[in-house]
């Protein structure tokens, strides 16, 4: 690996970026491109459909989808754009995710560091940690919030948002916990003897060897929480009804599906978009740690 | 078993500056418990290292040499027998920073540079920053690298970061070096090099080296006495003290000198006695020939 210094130091992130936004544009093109060519009424083979409808209900250009944002959500008086109410929608989905993945990278990370701490812990408890990403979040929203309406701690209120951030965190911590895991255990038998041999205490073996070593494993780890808090958020945000979010947008714009079309693809863009925006965000956390980041790519 | 040499006896080259020897073993053993049996990696391992004295451990793989570093360096303890380090257990001289140590690998941390690497058991043991800093100086002059403090290890070369490594083990001035074939991994010309090198260290240094290698002329160059260990189990098989020519200063010219070769003979001879028959090798040390030991 060549050192990066000078101007190389940013033509990788300014690769990427490029790759990333020729990528979108190609998405839309091949999206354009089965408008043109695919049939209207979409492909039937023995009464299964085969290949999507493309006409202009099923599928709107592009271009009206972006047009669409611009405009009214509705006919009502003062009514804001779809653009602007889907920013306002992200807003708020995005400051729910953020606490759900906060929490889910604290807890994920508390969780594997007591599994690294003995081998009974990760033995009880890893079963467990994957076991609970295979119960349906819609199963438990009711129940969480269910719990919420109970809890009265001092002046602390429980509020809607709350159940969703919880709901967050919980698909959060689970990427978290696997690769801090991978992380912490990931240093070689070499650099361990050395601190060993150093006499160096368990405190001071996990601050200075292992939870360096940990980060190749951790950042990617939070990369992935800050999205699944997102789908969380918005999953949650339906299955409890809680206003205000994106999720409640994505219903809502549904229900014109029929005779608005570009209105509930709007929505959706803006949930992936928002998607993108946080695991953006966390990227950004790895700019500063590239010196640990070495042995993820020699 | 009557193949055991005393060699615990035997007056170590240069002489001892204290009393204490750095390395004493009387009796040694270690046996592994694996899920197969039984393994006896070493049996009644008896040597006394005196402070200063450069000593290699040879043998083909499977003799223990590297399993008697680890435990001398307190990684592993022995199943039986008594070993000291300065006259402390193990685990309390690995406690006080008696020894410093080097593997095969550098082992250096990517995400440090080559001097916070050489600084990390000063800074693992509380030495302030600007006593860091002067030592790290010192030692990046020591091993010719004063030019890369600022780089990172994956900048390196391989001989360059096996020199990181030794000045990371050398930072606390040990009176104790331990060495598990820090340059088997370096190609010949590197290795020479690093030799010549290591040798004007420990002259500097004036610490005691336990030096594990696979190769007769490392051993040879480096070291005032070869200890040459047999497989399965590993024991010592016999002890060559070595005489060159110009005594404890070893240069390059060394290595083409008869002194060099004589010791190399004798030291493969050593190796080699009991698989093949070559008679009389010089008679240095009374060697009975071990039975059933498999050398390669």
């Amino acid at each position: 690996m060549t050192p990066r210094l000078g101007p190389a130091r940013w033509a990788a992130p300014l690769r990427r970026g490029g790759v990333g936004v020729a990528a979108l544009v190609l998405a839309c093109a091949l999206w354009e491109l089965y408008k043109l060519v695919g049939p209207d009424a979409g492909a039937h083979l023995f009464g299964a459909s085969v290949l999507p409808r493309s006409d202009a209900r099923s599928m709107p250009h592009v271009w009206d989808v972006v047009a669409r944002m611009g405009t009214p959500e509705s006919s009502a008086a003062g009514s804001p754009s779809v653009g602007v109410a889907m920013l306002h929608a992200c807003w708020f989905t995005l400051r729910v995710s953020v606490v759900g993945w906060l929490a889910g990278v604290v807890g994920g990370f508390a969780l594997a560091v007591v599994m690294h701490g003995s081998r009974i812990a990760e033995a009880a408890v890893y079963p467990w940690v994957v076991l609970s990403q295979t119960v349906p979040l819609i199963a438990l929203a009711p129940l969480v919030v269910g719990w919420g309406g109970k809890i009265h701690l001092g002046d602390l209120v429980w509020e809607r948002w709350m159940s969703v951030a919880l709901i967050a965190s919980y698909l959060a911590f689970f990427p978290v916990a696997v690769g801090a895991l991978r992380g912490l255990q990931s240093p070689q038998q070499a650099h361990v003897e050395l601190f060993r041999a150093q006499a160096a205490s368990p405190w001071r073996t996990f601050r200075s060897l292992r939870l360096p070593a940990s980060v190749p494993y951790v950042l990617p780890a939070l990369r992935l929480g800050a999205a699944t808090a997102v789908v969380g958020a918005i999953v949650a945000e339906v299955s409890t009804g809680t206003k205000g979010g994106i999720g409640r947008l994505i219903i809502a714009y549904a229900q014109s599906a029929s005779g608005d079309p570009a209105k509930p693809w709007a929505a959706i863009v803006a949930a992936g978009i928002l998607g993108l925006v946080a695991a953006g965000l966390v990227s950004l956390l790895g700019l500063g740690l590239g010196r640990y980041r070495i042995a993820e790519v020699s | 078993m009557s193949t055991q040499i005393p060699t615990g006896t035997l007056a170590p080259a240069r002489p001892a500056t204290g009393l204490t020897p750095a390395v004493e073993a009387r009796g040694v053993g270690k046996v592994f418990t694996t899920r197969a049996g039984a393994v006896t990696a070493l049996e009644n391992i008896s040597l006394s290292i005196a402070p200063g004295e450069f000593v290699s451990l040879i043998g083909p793989s499977g003799c223990g040499k590297s399993t008697l570093l680890r435990l001398i360096a307190d990684l592993d303890a022995p199943t039986s027998g008594e070993l000291s380090v300065f006259g402390k257990a193990p685990r309390v001289a690995r406690e006080n920073q008696d020894y410093g140590i080097a593997f095969q690998q550098a082992g250096l941390l990517p995400w440090r540079t080559v001097r916070a690497n050489i600084e990390l058991p000063l800074e693992l043991h509380g030495v302030g920053r600007a006593g860091r800093a002067a030592r790290a100086t010192e030692l990046l002059e020591l091993v010719g690298l004063p030019d890369f403090a600022g780089h990172f290890p994956h900048q390196l070369s391989g001989g360059m970061q096996q020199r990181v490594a030794i000045a990371r083990a050398l930072a606390e001035q040990p009176s104790l070096l331990l060495m598990d074939e820090p340059f088997g991994a370096l190609d010949e010309m590197t290795r020479e090099r690093m030799q010549t090198e290591l040798v004007r260290i420990c002259q500097e240094s004036q610490a005691a080296v336990v030096f594990v290698t696979h190769s007769i002329p490392e051993a040879v160059f480096l070291s005032d006495r070869v200890v040459v260990m047999s497989p399965r189990p590993g024991r010592i098989r016999q002890v060559v003290p070595i005489t060159l020519a110009g005594g404890a200063e070893r240069s390059e010219e060394l290595r083409e000198d008869t002194s060099f070769f004589a010791a190399v003979t004798e030291v493969r001879e050593a190796l080699h006695e009991g698989h093949v028959d070559r008679g009389g090798s010089g008679g240095t040390a009374p060697t009975s020939t071990p039975r059933g030991v498999d050398a390669r």
